[in-house]
């Protein structure tokens, strides 16, 4: 505990440090200036929700207790995992089809290490297919340590992360080919996804299996929604590390996103409610929320 | 894989230094962090040496046990080494044969997969638009105006079905799309204020 404080004591210090300097102080914007006098607003906005977030993960920490609503997606993780014990097939997860760069690709890396650990402990096999290099080297130690935490370090094969092609048709092409001969009881798509959310979804329900997919991409949720069993939708995505795992520096994590959904929610209404009757001073409400 | 202190200091280091870069406007600072991002491309080019030998592993292994389309294995592995040797040897101009199996093999394979997506949505679109629910019906309702409101036909059957659809394309459905978005970067910016602060290190294989 007395290491967090000192870690986030260091951060907000460097933060301050590097940004507080005599520059800050000029009213107008130089070319040379350190700091961006026009983007005061962002960085209010940012420290705040920093603030939000450390402070809901201290609290957690504390004991508090937090609630998440049941994600009927998540709660089928286990009887999917289950049912492809039964039948002796494999689970299939795909972390996205983002590189390692992409927050959603962690989202998604996050999940995986809790499935592993299921998979271990059923002896249920595992496959999960990389698009990119480094999501696949992250994979591979993500799985590698949760079959070590399960007591099962000789179960874990290098093959089941395995890297298919590095362009996103090709990939869907190989995940696709793979699924009609393996015939997997459970597919989980979790991360970043693009055209070939549909190609995969479409094979994999064709194939008979149990889905449950997740992203933040809005324009591939529809295609999820039409052929997966169940789907995680935007922030829910995010919160499904939170879920499963129950650990204190994912749910103070949710609960600030909660605290600071509603807030938004609040400035855009009002921001709805001044345009609309047209107060006088919509305009500079509506400024103090642009980035420039 | 690098484990304990160093890529969490790499990792807090690069990410405060990238919030900074967002704040200022200091040519140095800026041209630090378009080194960053520089280096980010030219590690990743790096790592696909890691996919290189992660897919052989697997092909080989493949081949050596004559499983199940094994001589697909081989046909990979050979157009591999083609790509390769063709890339190296000649470069990858107009003209050259990595040039040629691009745009005769590779194109067009990834153009039939694209294609292929028409069929699935329309699979999906059948499940999704099959009016057994209340919610269903409208799915089904909006669906079919907006389809009709973005073809000659739809203006022909009535003239207001494209403002129609532009509202339905700009309101409500710009609406929820908003709402996702604005959930999902907060979502991300959690993610990535964990990383930076070490919370996060799902990435080194811990959880």
């Amino acid at each position: 505990m007395c290491g967090d404080t000192t870690r986030y004591a260091v951060t907000a210090a460097v933060i301050v440090a590097l940004l507080a300097c005599p520059a800050a102080a000029q009213e107008t914007e130089s070319p040379g200036s350190l700091f961006n006098t026009d983007r005061v607003n962002a960085l209010l906005l940012m420290l705040a929700f920093c603030g939000a977030v450390l402070y809901f993960i201290r609290s957690s920490q504390r004991g508090k207790e937090m609630y998440i609503r049941p994600l009927p997606g998540l709660e089928a993780v286990e009887d999917g995992v289950g049912r492809a014990t039964e039948m002796g097939r494999t689970v299939l997860f795909i972390p996205g089809t983002g590189d390692i760069d992409q927050a959603e690709t962690f989202a998604g890396l996050a999940v995986l290490g809790k499935i592993a650990k299921i998979t271990a402990r059923y002896d249920t096999p595992l496959m999960v297919p990389c698009l990119y290099p480094m999501p696949l080297a992250a994979a591979s130690e993500v799985v590698r340590e949760a079959y070590t935490d399960a007591g099962k370090p000789d179960a874990f094969k290098p093959d089941m992360v395995r890297y298919m092609a590095g362009e996103s048709f090709g990939f869907s092409a190989a995940v696709n080919g793979w699924m009609m001969r393996e015939k997997p009881a459970t597919n989980i798509f979790l991360g970043q996804f693009h055209a070939e959310s549909l190609l995969m979804a479409e094979t994999g329900n064709a194939a008979g299996a149990i889905q449950i997919a997740g992203t933040a991409q809005p324009e591939q949720l529809p295609f999820f929604i039409a052929a997966c069993d169940y789907t995680l939708i935007g922030e829910e995505l995010y919160a499904a590390s939170a879920y499963l795992s129950k650990e204190p520096k994912y749910l103070g994590a949710v609960k600030a996103q909660d605290i600071f959904k509603i807030t938004l929610t609040v400035l855009i209404l009002a921001g709805a409610l001044f345009t609309t009757f047209d107060a006088g001073w919509a305009e500079t409400f509506r400024s103090w929320f642009e980035v420039h | 894989m690098m484990r304990g202190p160093i890529p969490v200091a790499v990792a807090f280091l690069a990410g405060i230094f990238m919030v900074i870069s967002f704040f200022s406007t200091n040519p140095a600072i800026e041209r630090v962090s378009g080194d960053f991002l520089n280096w980010v491309s030219i590690v990743s080019g790096f790592t696909i040496l890691l996919g290189v030998v992660s897919i052989a592993h697997a092909n080989w292994s493949k081949i050596q046990r004559r499983k199940e389309g094994w001589p697909y294995a081989v046909v990979l592995r050979v157009f591999r080494a083609g790509m390769l040797v063709s890339g190296f040897s000649e470069g990858v101009e107009t003209g050259t044969v990595y040039d040629w199996l691009f745009t005769n093999l590779q194109a067009p394979m990834m153009t039939t997969m694209f294609s292929m997506l028409a069929f699935f949505i329309a699979s999906a679109a059948y499940r999704a638009f099959r009016a057994r629910t209340l919610q269903a019906t409208l799915l089904l309702v909006t669906a079919i105006i907006v389809m009709l409101g973005r073809i000659p036909v739809g203006q022909a059957i009535n003239s207001n079905l494209p403002d129609v659809t532009n509202w339905i394309m700009a309101v409500p459905n710009m609406a929820a799309q908003r709402g996702i978005i604005i959930g999902a970067a907060l979502g991300a910016a959690a993610t990535a204020l964990r990383i930076i602060l070490g919370l996060e290190r799902t990435y080194m294989g811990r959880g």
